[in-house]
C-alpha cells in the first residue's frame, strides 16, 4: 500500500496553529506518510512535527469556509488547526484519520525512521554484560535474542548455585508472551517447565524477576494457576515454586486481585493456589484494578485537567471521582507490600494477578525500584523496562493504542505503563536524591510508549517483536543512555 | 501558678496520630508555668506552650489509663494516655486554665525574658519603622501627604496614628468621609507604586444603607483617582460575596453606589467571611486527622472543606489588585466589611506580587507590621489570644500565609525567605511570647505599654535568618519584578507541612532544600579555606629572601579536599554540621523551633540514597 493513497491534500497554505504554551503560528500544512508538519518557513519560529501515531481523536468544525480542526494526542496534547476551505478541510481531517489508525505494524513509523545521529551501539543488544557475551552468543542460536540480557544485577544470580538459564521457550512454544531465555531454579528442568506452562494462564510458568542481594529473597511473577472449579493441582508447579524457598523458610504469593475477583476467575478455568497445596506459602489478595477501568480512570482524570471553568470544587470532586490517584495508592502499596516481604520479612514472593503481563509487571517492577538503587539510575531503569515490561510480556501494543481521547473504548486499551511511571514519579516526590533521573525522563517514556520513531515499544511481546526487529526498527533506549 | 496541682506524672504514653500499629512512647510530663513538657525514655523532649492549646479534651478511661487529647492552634495534635485518672484530670483542669488567660498581663510575653537591656529591647522595637516604608514607597509627594488627622486616634480608634492620603483631601472630607464609613475606617494609602504612580488604598465598607450618600467621602475617592495622573477611573474592589455585601445595606451598611460616585468601577470579589473560614478550617482538620484516610475521601473532604476554593479566591483577588495596577495603570481601593480581615488579606498579597521588596526577609517584617499590624487586624481576637468569644477567632492570617507558601511553590526563586519562615511566624502569632501581635490596634497596643513589657519578635528571626534563607533566591532577577500566578485549580496543594508539622511519619524522608543548603554550606567554607591559603601564600612569599616559589609549595596550595569528591546529589550525601540551623531563638526553648527539629531529623535518618538500609527506600503509603 502507497501511503500517497491516503493523502488526499497534502499541502494547504495559510494555516493557522495553535497550540499550548505557544503564539498561533501561520504556516503551510504538509501531510506526510507519518507526519503532520506545519511549517511557518520563516526562520525563529518553531515547526510542528507530529507523528500520526500520536493523534488519539479529531474533532472538525466549520463556520462558513474556515474549517477548524482539533487534535487530540495521545500525549494529551490538544492543538487546533484552523484550515481555509471547507474541501481541503475535510481532505486533511480524513487523511489524518486514516493514516492514525493503521494496523499494520511494518508500515509504522519505525520501520522508516532512520536517525540523524550515529547508533554507537545497537539498542537491541545493549543490555547484554559484555563478558557474558560470548557465552550467549554461542549458547543461543539467534543473534536477535542476544539483547535478552538482563540488567547487570541479575548476574550475581549465577553466582549461587540455585538458578539456571533455560532456554525452553526459545521457539516460543511455551509461553508466546515469554523471551526466549528465562531464568528459573536449577533443580528444575526443562520438561517439568513444559508441564508447568500448562498449568498457568498464557503458559506463564513461574520465572525470576528480581534477585536481593542483601538476603537472596527473590521476586517471581507467573500467570495465574488454572485451578479450575474442581481444584486442579500441578505437582511440578509446586516443586517448581518450592525450589525457590530455602530450608524452613515460607513464602508469599501475592495475587494482585481481589480474593472475590480470584473466585471468580475459577469458574473461567483459572484461580489461585491452595493453601493446602502450597503449605510453605502464605497468599495475600490485593486489589489492583485493570482495563478498561483504568482506561476510563484516565479519561475522567484528564478532563478533569482540561476543564476551562477553573473552579476549585469542581477540580477536586473530578479528580476524586477519576479514582486515578486510588489506583496510584493500590499500586504503590501492594509494590511496598511487597519489597516489605523480601527486605524485612526475609521471604521469597511469587506474584500473579490473571495473565501476570498488567498489575503483577507494575508491581515486580515497583518493588524493584524500592529495593534496588541500580534500578534508579537511568541505566538501570532502561534495563528494568527492557525486563520487565518489553521481555515480560506487556501488550504495549494493545494497551498504548489509544489514549485519553479516544471514542472507541476497547477492552484492552488500558494506560497500565502510564500508572507505573505515575507510580515512580510519586517515590520521586518523596526520595528526590534517590534517582538519577528527573521526571522528564519518565514523561518522555511516556510519550514514547504511545507514539515513537524507534521500535522499542511496538508488538506485544517478544515473539512479535523478533519477528519484526530485524526488519530493522531501531530501538531507542541506547540511543537516551549515548545523548 | 495557682493552677497547677501536678507537677509532674510519670509512666505516661504518648500515641502516635497515624500509626497503624498503635505505637507508644513512655516518658514523663511535666507542667510549668508556661509550658507542658513531655520527656520519654529517650531523653527527646518534646515542649507545648499552654498558650498554643486550642482545647484540651479527657476521653473515657480505658484499661491502660485515662486518654488526655490535646490539640494546639499551630495544628500539632498530642494524645497522652496518664495511668491515673485523678492525675489525668488535675493536668486536664490546669491546663484548661492555663491555656485561656483572661489578662494581656498574664500572657507569657510578659514574663518572657531574652536578658536584653532596655536599649536593647527599643532598638529591637525600632527595627520596623513605618514612616521609613512609606518614603521607600515615595511618599510624600507631589499627590500623597501624611495626614494628622488621626493622631490623637480620634478619627479612627483602629487605625494607626500617621496616615497617607491624597494631598487635596482637607481634614474635612476626611472627617466626614469617616463618619460614612464603618468604625470610621475611611480611605486611606496602603501601598503607592511608583513607577506606575498608582496606589492600593483601603477602608471599610461605607454606611450606604439603601440610597444614603456622602459628599465628603465622594470627594475623597474622587482625590484618590485624581491623585493617580495617569489614569482617572479607580476601581473600588469589595472582596465579600455580592450577596454578604447586599445583606448589609439592610443594616445600614452595604457598598459604594457606582452613579454617586464619578469614575469608579466597582467589583466584587467574593472572598467569605471569618466565620465560613473559621469552619471551613475545622472541616479541614477533621478530615486529615482521619487514621487511614483513602485517596477518594482526602479529596472529598477537601473539597467540601472549601479551605483551598478560599485561598484561591484571595489570590484571585490579590491578582486582580496587582493587575489593575500594573496593566491599567489604575488605582484601587479595597474593602470588605470592618475592613481588618480580607482588606489585610488582599492588600497584603497584592503588595507582594507587584513590589519585590516584600519578598525579602525584612521586607516581609514590614508588609505584616503595615497592613496588619498597623492597619487593625484583630490579632488577639482572631488567634483567640485571651479567653473571649470563639466566634471572633479564624485563621485569616494563617490564609495570608498559606497564599504567600503558595506563590512560593510557584516562584521558587523569588522569595528570600523559605518555608520555615513562615511556619515560624505562624508559631508566634499564637505564641505570645513577643509583643508584635498581642492586642487588637496600635492603640490597645500603647495603652498597655507592650512595648515596654514585652519584646518584638523581628529582631530574633532576623539574627536567626540564616535558618530562613532560600538558597534559590535570586535577587537580581526579582527587581522590579511582578509575580503573574497562575491560579488553576491544580495549583493549590494541601498545605503538609504546616497542617501536617509535627506529624513526622508523613513527611518525605529526603529534602533537597537541606542537601542545597548543606552545599552552599560547604562551598562557603571551602571559599574561606581558599581565602587562607591564599594569605599563607602570600606570606610564605613574603618570607621566601630569594623571592622564588618552589614547585613544592605551589602544589601546596590545591590541597585534595575529600569533600570536594562526594557529589552531594545523586551518589552520596555529605552532611555537615546543622549545629548552626539548629540554634534555637536565644531564650527561646526548643518547642518554640520545632522546624529545626525537624531538620535534625532529616540530617539524622535521613538517607544518603545508597547506603540507606541497604538502599531500600521505604515509603509510607
Amino acid at each position: 500500500m502507497e501511503f500517497a493513497e491516503l493523502i488526499r491534500t497534502p499541502r494547504v497554505d495559510n494555516v493557522v496553529l495553535h497550540r499550548p504554551f505557544y503564539p498561533a503560528v501561520e504556516g503551510t500544512l504538509c501531510l506526510t506518510g507519518h507526519h503532520l508538519i506545519l511549517s511557518s518557513r520563516q526562520d525563529n519560529t518553531e515547526e510542528l512535527w507530529l507523528l500520526h501515531s500520536n493523534i488519539d481523536a479529531i474533532d472538525k468544525r466549520f463556520v462558513g469556509p474556515l474549517g477548524t480542526i482539533i487534535i487530540k494526542c495521545k500525549d494529551f496534547r490538544i492543538i487546533q488547526l484552523d484550515i481555509p476551505g471547507m474541501e481541503e478541510c475535510l481532505n486533511i481531517a480524513s487523511s489524518i484519520e486514516a493514516l492514525s489508525t493503521l494496523d499494520s505494524i511494518t508500515l509504522m513509523y519505525p520501520f522508516f525512521y532512520r536517525p540523524m545521529f550515529e547508533v554507537i551501539e545497537d539498542g537491541w543488544h545493549s543490555f547484554l554484560p559484555e563478558q557474558e557475551f560470548e557465552f550467549y552468543s554461542s549458547a543461543v542460536n539467534y543473534f536477535v535474542t542476544l539483547r535478552y540480557f538482563f540488567s547487570f544485577e541479575l548476574f550475581c544470580v549465577f553466582q549461587t548455585s540455585e538458578w539456571r538459564l533455560s532456554y525452553v521457550n526459545k521457539e516460543f512454544a511455551v509461553c508466546s508472551s515469554y523471551p526466549p531465555i528465562v531464568i528459573v531454579p536449577k533443580s528444575i528442568d526443562d520438561e517439568a517447565l513444559r508441564k508447568v506452562a500448562t498449568f498457568r494462564h498464557g503458559g506463564r510458568f513461574p520465572v525470576l524477576s528480581y534477585y536481593h542481594k542483601k538476603n537472596g529473597m527473590v521476586i517471581m511473577r507467573s500467570g495465574q494457576p488454572l485451578t479450575g472449579t474442581n481444584g486442579r493441582r500441578c505437582k511440578e508447579d509446586e516443586k517448581l515454586i518450592n525450589a525457590t524457598l530455602r530450608a524452613g523458610k515460607r513464602g508469599y504469593i501475592i495475587d494482585t486481585r481481589s480474593l472475590t475477583v480470584a473466585q471468580q476467575a475459577r469458574a473461567k478455568g483459572g484461580g489461585f493456589e491452595q493453601e493446602a497445596h502450597y503449605p510453605q506459602w502464605r497468599r495475600i489478595h490485593k486489589s489492583i484494578e485493570r482495563y478498561h477501568i483504568l482506561q476510563e480512570s484516565l479519561i475522567k482524570l484528564v478532563e478533569a485537567c482540561n476543564d476551562q471553568t477553573h473552579n476549585m470544587d469542581r477540580w477536586l470532586s473530578k479528580l476524586e471521582a477519576s479514582n486515578w490517584l486510588t489506583h496510584i495508592k493500590e499500586i504503590l502499596t501492594t509494590a511496598c507490600l511487597a519489597a516489605q516481604c523480601i527486605d524485612r520479612e526475609g521471604a521469597s514472593i511469587l506474584i500473579h494477578g490473571t495473565e501476570g503481563t498488567d498489575s503483577t509487571l507494575q508491581v515486580t517492577s515497583l518493588a524493584q525500584i524500592i529495593l534496588e538503587p541500580r534500578s534508579r539510575t537511568i541505566r538501570g531503569f532502561e534495563a528494568l523496562i527492557e525486563r520487565e515490561w518489553l521481555q515480560a510480556g506487556h501488550p504495549f501494543q494493545q494497551r498504548c493504542a489509544q489514549s485519553a481521547y479516544c471514542n472507541s473504548r476497547q477492552k484492552w486499551e488500558s494506560p497500565v505503563f502510564l500508572l507505573f511511571l505515575d507510580c515512580v514519579w510519586q517515590i520521586l516526590r518523596q526520595f528526590p536524591c534517590s534517582f538519577e533521573f528527573n521526571e522528564n525522563f519518565l514523561i518522555m517514556l511516556f510519550e514514547h510508549a504511545y507514539a515513537s520513531q524507534f521500535g522499542t515499544f511496538l508488538g506485544n511481546n517478544e515473539s512479535e517483536r523478533w519477528v519484526h526487529c530485524s526488519h530493522g526498527a531501531i530501538s531507542f533506549l541506547v540511543v537516551l543512555v549515548t545523548s | 501558678m495557682e493552677h497547677i496541682r501536678t507537677t509532674k506524672v510519670e509512666q505516661v504514653k504518648l500515641l502516635d496520630r497515624f500509626s497503624t500499629s498503635n505505637k507508644s512512647l513512655t516518658g514523663t510530663l511535666y507542667l510549668t508555668a508556661t509550658h507542658l513538657l513531655f520527656i520519654d525514655s529517650h531523653q527527646k523532649e518534646t515542649w507545648i506552650l499552654h498558650h498554643h492549646i486550642a482545647s484540651v479534651e479527657k476521653l473515657a478511661l480505658t484499661t491502660s489509663g485515662c486518654p488526655l487529647v490535646i490539640q494546639c492552634k499551630n495544628f500539632r495534635i498530642v494524645h497522652f494516655i496518664v495511668p491515673r485518672e485523678r492525675d489525668c484530670h488535675d493536668i486536664y483542669n490546669s491546663l484548661l486554665q492555663l491555656s485561656k488567660q483572661a489578662k494581656y498581663e498574664d500572657l507569657y510575653a510578659f514574663s518572657y525574658n531574652p536578658k536584653q537591656n532596655d536599649s536593647e529591647q527599643l532598638r529591637g522595637w525600632q527595627l520596623i519603622d513605618l514612616a521609613e516604608e512609606y518614603k521607600r514607597m515615595g511618599v510624600p509627594n507631589s499627590n500623597w501627604q501624611l495626614s494628622d488627622a488621626n493622631r490623637e486616634y480620634k478619627i479612627c480608634e483602629t487605625y494607626p496614628r500617621e496616615l497617607y492620603v491624597p494631598r487635596i483631601a482637607s481634614k474635612p472630607i476626611i472627617v466626614g468621609s469617616s463618619k460614612f464609613r464603618s468604625k470610621g475606617r475611611f480611605p486611606v494609602l496602603s501601598y503607592y507604586h511608583q513607577d506606575k504612580e498608582a496606589a492600593i488604598c483601603r477602608c471599610s465598607q461605607p454606611l450606604s444603607g439603601f440610597s444614603a450618600r456622602c459628599l465628603e467621602d465622594e470627594h475623597l475617592l474622587q482625590a484618590i483617582s485624581k491623585a493617580n495622573p495617569v489614569n482617572r477611573y479607580m476601581y473600588v474592589v469589595d472582596t465579600r460575596p455580592k450577596l454578604n455585601a447586599m445583606a448589609n445595606r439592610a443594616a445600614g451598611k452595604g457598598y459604594e453606589n457606582e452613579d454617586n460616585y464619578s469614575n469608579i468601577r466597582f467589583q466584587f470579589v467574593g472572598i467569605e467571611n471569618i466565620h465560613v473560614m473559621r469552619s471551613s478550617l475545622q472541616k479541614l482538620l477533621e478530615v486529615n486527622g482521619t487514621k487511614g484516610l483513602s485517596v477518594n475521601d482526602f479529596y472529598s473532604g477537601l473539597e467540601s472543606s472549601g479551605w483551598l476554593r478560599h485561598i484561591k479566591a484571595v489570590m484571585d483577588a490579590a491578582i486582580f489588585l496587582a493587575k489593575a495596577i500594573m496593566i491599567e495603570n489604575a488605582s484601587v481601593l479595597v474593602h470588605c466589611s470592618d475592613g481588618w480581615d480580607r482588606t489585610s488579606q488582599v492588600c497584603s498579597l497584592g503588595s507582594l506580587l507587584l513590589d519585590s521588596f516584600y519578598r525579602t526577609i525584612k521586607g516581609f517584617m514590614v508588609l505584616i507590621e503595615k497592613d496588619w499590624i498597623s492597619f487593625g487586624h484583630k490579632f488577639s481576637e482572631r488567634c483567640g489570644h485571651l479567653d473571649g468569644d470563639p466566634k471572633e477567632a479564624s485563621p485569616v492570617f494563617t490564609q495570608f500565609l498559606e497564599c504567600v507558601w503558595h506563590l512560593t511553590e510557584q516562584f521558587p526563586q523569588a522569595f528570600e525567605f523559605n518555608e520555615a519562615f513562615l511556619l515560624q511566624i505562624h508559631e508566634h502569632i499564637y505564641s505570645c511570647q513577643f509583643g508584635n501581635f498581642l492586642g487588637n490596634c496600635q492603640k490597645e497596643r500603647e495603652e498597655l505599654k507592650f512595648k515596654e513589657k514585652t519584646y518584638s519578635l523581628w529582631p530574633f528571626l532576623l539574627d536567626d535568618q540564616k535558618k530562613y534563607l532560600n538558597p534559590l533566591y535570586s535577587s537580581k532577577s526579582q527587581k522590579f519584578a511582578v509575580l503573574e500566578p497562575n491560579t488553576v485549580s491544580f495549583n493549590f496543594k494541601f498545605w503538609r507541612n504546616m497542617y501536617h508539622q509535627f506529624d513526622r511519619t508523613l513527611h518525605p524522608r529526603q529534602s533537597v532544600f537541606n542537601i542545597i543548603m548543606n552545599m552552599n554550606e560547604q562551598n562557603k567554607q571551602l571559599e574561606d579555606d581558599i581565602k587562607d591559603l591564599e594569605s599563607k601564600i602570600k606570606q610564605h612569599e613574603n618570607k621566601q629572601t630569594d623571592g622564588v616559589l618552589t614547585r613544592e609549595s605551589l602544589h601546596s596550595v590545591r590541597p585534595e579536599s575529600p569533600t570536594l569528591k562526594t557529589s552531594l546529589c545523586f551518589k552520596e550525601q555529605t552532611r555537615l554540621p546543622v549545629n548552626d540551623a539548629l540554634r534555637t531563638i536565644e531564650g527561646s526553648i526548643p518547642a518554640d523551633n520545632r522546624y529545626s527539629e525537624y531538620a535534625e531529623e532529616f540530617s539524622k535518618s535521613e538517607p544518603a540514597v545508597v547506603s540507606l538500609e541497604f538502599g531500600v527506600a521505604r515509603m509510607t503509603c
